[in-house]
């Protein structure tokens, strides 16, 4: 059967059999091996991805069932080729891995917990990686990573979006106004991500 | 750990889907598919035809209707554990949900889904059984709606008719009094199949004493099974009164042995559990104010 599946970003089309897993086919027809085939039966968390921002095991979901949604890798999480998001950055500070084999799996479950939460407690981490299996780390250094990106990420600048006006802009006149403006959200935001763990 | 090969299809409405399935005897059902893809990929089911009615209009959504919250059979469990609904009018699934599974299976899995799986351990099937929900399958003769204790037969084994589906799902809404709920699960790991869970739901009057109590316990036989603990209506619950009542209750108990579990101990913990659920049950439905 002919799938077309959104992922990463961008639309891609594959020839597969129905039985083929979202996994398998993520592997061998797209070449993205972020996503590690484990125990391919729904119980290790080593082939995670997003669905729609959710993570899910892309082992118990066959390529045909997930059209017309967006799917999201590991390898779609960095910001640029060759630079790591703030959450992969910071497993690496904290030695979240060593084997490596369940991290994809560990930072995608723990990104989308960070999307939703900006302050989780650490029961929520341990809650959210509960379907991964870590056979190195005992699991400490992980929760550590996802603490210590959930900290860096609240102190971090707020983006200043695509709502404020681009100084200079077709249609906007840069004034005093506007300036006051991109500072008052700065601000906010600052406010706003600086309440600190729950 | 690859499936077999089968046919995928996915029609557009349930008139549709009950058509492919009363066509194929070996069609099967698939929604999240968070119990039937490993049992596929293990070959311990070798469909056919695939019959995906995740996407199907109106089979998904929660809503309170007649003294009832009914969920449609495609709700992802994640929606039920978010809903407010949920958590306001059915305080027993709110407390079972998170032992569903792990979160990336809930993120997929359905309700309804859990029930047509029928596993004796599962969570929603104890649920549906201990507040004696009403099952409604669709097929091309119409609709059915069933009691649980009709329409859990054995492990993964229901009554949902041959070229047929589960659509909804209908829990009774306990109105008007205070309520408390309790339940409490063994595995070996977290989130791993339950040797015993029990469920509990109580009610009490305004002079504290219980006056409407639930108890189920999964895991334990080849199905989730409702105790009769009408002993504990009037009273005060004490310690006492509770072992007395669960030991009454539970004493022909059907249970199964497996490498995990012998069923004598599966008998003792379904007691305490069951004991431990009404004791919570009871404590949270007290220390609510009165309303």
């Amino acid at each position: 059967m002919k799938v077309a599946l959104r992922i990463n970003g961008t639309l891609r089309e594959a020839e597969v059999e129905p039985r083929k897993t979202l996994l398998d086919t993520l592997r061998e027809n797209f070449h993205l091996t972020g996503a590690h085939a484990g125990c391919e039966h729904g119980v290790c968390g080593a082939c995670t991805v997003l669905v729609d921002g959710a993570p899910m095991r892309s082992c118990l979901m066959f390529a045909v069932q997930a059209d017309g949604y967006e799917i999201t890798t590991i390898e779609g999480l960095a910001p640029a080729p060759g630079e790591l998001s703030v959450l992969q950055d910071a497993f690496c500070e904290t030695h979240g891995l060593q084997c490596g084999f369940c991290t994809p799996g560990m930072i995608l479950s723990s990104h989308a917990l960070l999307e939703r939460e900006g302050s989780p407690s650490r029961q929520e981490i341990v809650e959210a990686i509960s379907g991964n299996i870590c056979r190195c780390t005992g699991y400490g250094q992980i929760i550590e990573a996802v603490e210590f990106a959930a900290e860096r990420l609240r102190k971090a600048n707020a983006p200043r979006g695509s709502a404020l006006p681009h100084v200079g802009a077709p249609g906007t006149e840069p004034s005093a106004q506007d300036d006051a403006a991109i500072e008052h959200g700065i601000l906010e935001a600052a406010t706003a991500h600086d309440g600190g763990p729950k | 750990m690859k499936p077999a090969p089968f046919d995928y299809v996915r029609p557009q409405n349930l008139a549709e889907a009950c058509a492919i399935l009363s066509a194929n005897e070996d069609a099967r059902v698939i929604a999240g598919g968070q119990t039937l893809v490993p049992m596929l990929a293990m070959r311990l089911a070798r469909p056919a035809v695939l019959v995906d009615v995740l996407r199907l209009p109106g089979l998904s959504g929660i809503r309170v209707e007649e003294g009832a919250l009914v969920i449609g059979a495609t709700t992802r469990q994640v929606e039920a554990e978010r809903s407010p609904d949920v958590v306001r009018h059915l305080p027993l699934l709110a407390a079972a949900l998170p032992w569903v599974g792990h979160p990336p299976t809930r993120n997929r899995g359905t309700v309804g889904g859990s029930l047509a799986n029928a596993d004796p351990s599962a969570e929603i099937p104890l649920v549906a059984v201990t507040l004696d929900a009403e099952i409604v399958t669709e097929d091309e003769g119409g609709m059915l709606a069933m009691s649980p204790d009709d329409f859990f037969i054995g492990p993964m084994l229901t009554a949902v008719p041959m070229g047929g589906l589960v659509t909804q799902v209908r829990f009774p809404i306990w109105q008007g009094g205070r309520i408390g709920v309790g339940f409490h699960e063994v595995s070996a790991r977290r989130s791993d199949f339950a040797f015993v869970s029990a469920a509990a739901q109580v009610e009490v009057g305004a002079d504290g004493a219980c006056t409407r109590v639930a108890l189920g316990i999964g895991g334990v036989g080849d199905r989730p099974v409702r105790l009769d603990v009408g002993s504990l209506i009037g009273m005060r619950i004490d310690e006492t009164v509770l072992e007395e009542a669960v030991e009454a209750a539970a004493g022909g108990l059907d249970a199964t042995s497996d490498l995990h579990a012998s069923a004598e101990y599966r008998r003792r913990v379904a007691r305490l559990l069951g004991a431990r659920a009404l004791a919570d049950a009871y404590a949270e439905a007290l220390a609510k104010e009165h309303g």
